[in-house]
């Protein structure tokens, strides 16, 4: 089962945070769609959509993974259903 | 179609920040066929039937709150109401049921679950009378279970005898749960045109015409609006304010909608309704009183108060009805004393009174609502404000209530502290001029002109 879903990574900027992201990523076979990602007061703000094979690894298994790699590099990561964007913000 | 950063952080801001949520999934269940001559035995069915259709409805609701990263705060139960059960058994004594619906919500982990109900607003049948003599000690042996009685309703005016009756529950409740602060008195609803798909507890019940489950999703988010308010300028005028509140309560209800249409789905069970009230939580900021103040009146309570709300009731209303064609319950803002700091602040600056209350009522959800007075208020006196809180519901054609707590032993300035989302509260005045005739008289106030719709 293919989920899409948003990745959200915000913390205080270092080298590695897209590599180690895109790392858990693809270690779970989730692929990336879209990247935007940038810099506010030294703040690294970025946001994917990613597609989430959850055949391989299932969605809350990502989470955890995800938010192991968020303490390694001390910043906040959230994965969510693409859904809860799209009804919040779409009509 | 992609989704800006600028939303993404706008909702996780929401999240984290503003106290964004979904505040109940609430499962109604009709428990019809559940009825049996011994009222140990229909017990036994009561706690299966809501055992088993319930089993998944918190891991289920866990789920979903992780995986869309939304806090969904409580599950609950609604179950047909049980004086329609009591008919079928001759016991004075329904506790038995309460108990069984209790040991229930504990074994599947719901915090509350409501039903424990009649409605007697044209008369009271003989199961309505045991269910309703049966609420003090139902409530008192019992921690999740939610009672409610309907008195009145615009299409049948009010069952004042069912009034004063209620006035003494309330009363009897109070003595019961003494030792809690007269806990029971905040799990007990008298209402005036009860709704028959309400998730929000004290008073939901799953009503006559509903299917034999359904989910039921009441929405949140007062702490999201007054942010937005907060963040417009002084000089923004009323109709921005309304425009603003409208296009978040669109967001907020889009969230509802969600959640209601995975968990009906992942539960296999019908999707009801989204029930479009702002709930307050004794969470700081997470308060209607601080919307109307944000608004720009000094201090809730204050002149002005009235208008606000009903804009804020208004607007709410709109963009919600945009975010879900499954709109129902209560829809509308709540102003549960207890619940929300900010209505606790007014009080004890003396700027909100019970009779301002009584007139936020008419513009809003739902009524005087987990409001402590004196222990000592006679009986007339909360029969009086049953009434007057009736009138409004039955001539306005719109839903009241009154959950008041007569807090035993306790005086003006004294508080009661239940916890949790039940909050506390300090005790209020009581205006003592009820008299002791009026609310005696008994008898049945006949149905308003505007009940002749057809």
């Amino acid at each position: 089962m293919h989920t899409p879903a948003v990745v959200s990574v915000l913390g205080e900027d270092r080298v590695g945070i897209v590599a180690a992201v895109a790392t858990a990523l693809a270690e779970a076979q989730a692929n990336i769609e879209d990247i935007r990602q940038t810099i506010i007061g030294g703040i690294f703000s970025m946001t994917m959509l990613v597609t989430v094979s959850e055949d391989a690894v299932p969605f809350d298994e990502l989470q955890r993974r995800l938010a192991r790699t968020a303490e390694d590099l001390g910043v906040q990561i959230t994965l969510q259903r693409e859904d809860v964007f799209r009804y919040m913000h779409r009509i | 179609m992609y989704i800006s950063p600028e939303e993404i952080v706008e909702t996780l801001t929401m999240i984290t920040q503003q106290n964004l949520d979904v505040r109940t999934v609430t499962l109604g269940l009709s428990l019809s066929g559940c009825t049996h001559p011994d009222v140990e035995v229909m017990a036994q069915r009561v706690y299966e039937r809501v055992t088993s259709a319930a089993e998944h409805l918190v891991p289920i609701a866990k789920q979903i709150e992780r995986e869309y990263g939304l806090p969904i705060v409580n599950q609950r139960i609604a179950v047909t109401p049980i004086a329609q059960l009591a008919a079928a058994t001759d016991a004075e004594d329904l506790t038995p049921l309460a108990v069984a619906l209790d040991r229930a919500a504990l074994e599947v982990g719901v915090d509350f679950l409501g039903g424990f109900s009649a409605l007697v607003q044209k008369g009271t049948g003989d199961g309505d009378r045991r269910l309703i003599a049966s609420i003090p000690a139902a409530l008192a042996a019992t921690e999740r279970v939610c009672a409610s009685v309907n008195v009145a309703s615009t299409r049948t005016g009010i069952n004042m005898d069912a009034v004063l009756q209620m006035a003494a529950v309330i009363q009897d409740t109070a003595q019961a749960t003494a030792d809690r602060d007269s806990l029971g008195c905040a799990k007990l609803v008298v209402f005036a045109n009860m709704v028959e798909d309400n998730p929000f507890m004290a008073g939901a019940v799953h009503g006559s015409g509903e299917p034999d489950a359904v989910i039921n999703v009441g929405i949140s988010g007062p702490g999201v609006v007054r942010a937005v308010v907060s963040s417009l300028p002084a000089d923004a005028d009323l109709t921005s304010v309304a425009e603003a509140i409208k296009a978040t309560a669109f967001k907020i209800t889009r969230i509802g909608e969600l959640v209601a249409r995975e968990t009906a789905h992942r539960l296999g069970v019908a999707r009801g309704i989204v029930d479009l009230s702002l709930a307050p939580t004794p969470a700081e900021g997470d308060s209607v009183a601080e919307i109307i103040e944000a608004m720009g009146v000094g201090r809730c309570g204050g002149p002005g108060t009235t208008a606000a709300l009903a804009l804020l009731n208004d607007a709410v209303k709109k963009g919600g009805a945009m975010g879900t064609s499954s709109t129902g319950g209560l829809s509308g803002a709540f102003i549960p004393v207890s619940e929300d700091t900010g209505m606790i602040r007014a009080v004890e600056s003396g700027a909100l009174s019970l009779e301002k209350l009584e007139a936020l009522t008419s513009v809003c959800s739902v009524g005087l609502d987990m409001i402590a007075i004196p222990g000592d208020t006679a009986t007339e006196t909360i029969a009086g404000i049953i009434a007057d809180e009736c009138a409004i519901g039955v001539i306005n054609a719109k839903t009241t209530a009154v959950r008041l707590i007569p807090a035993a032993g306790k005086r003006v300035g004294d508080r009661v502290h239940f916890g949790g989302l039940l909050g506390e509260a300090p005790v209020m005045a009581v205006n003592d001029w009820a008299g002791t005739v009026f609310a005696r008289r008994g008898g049945r106030f006949p149905a308003p002109l505007g009940s002749l719709r057809n």
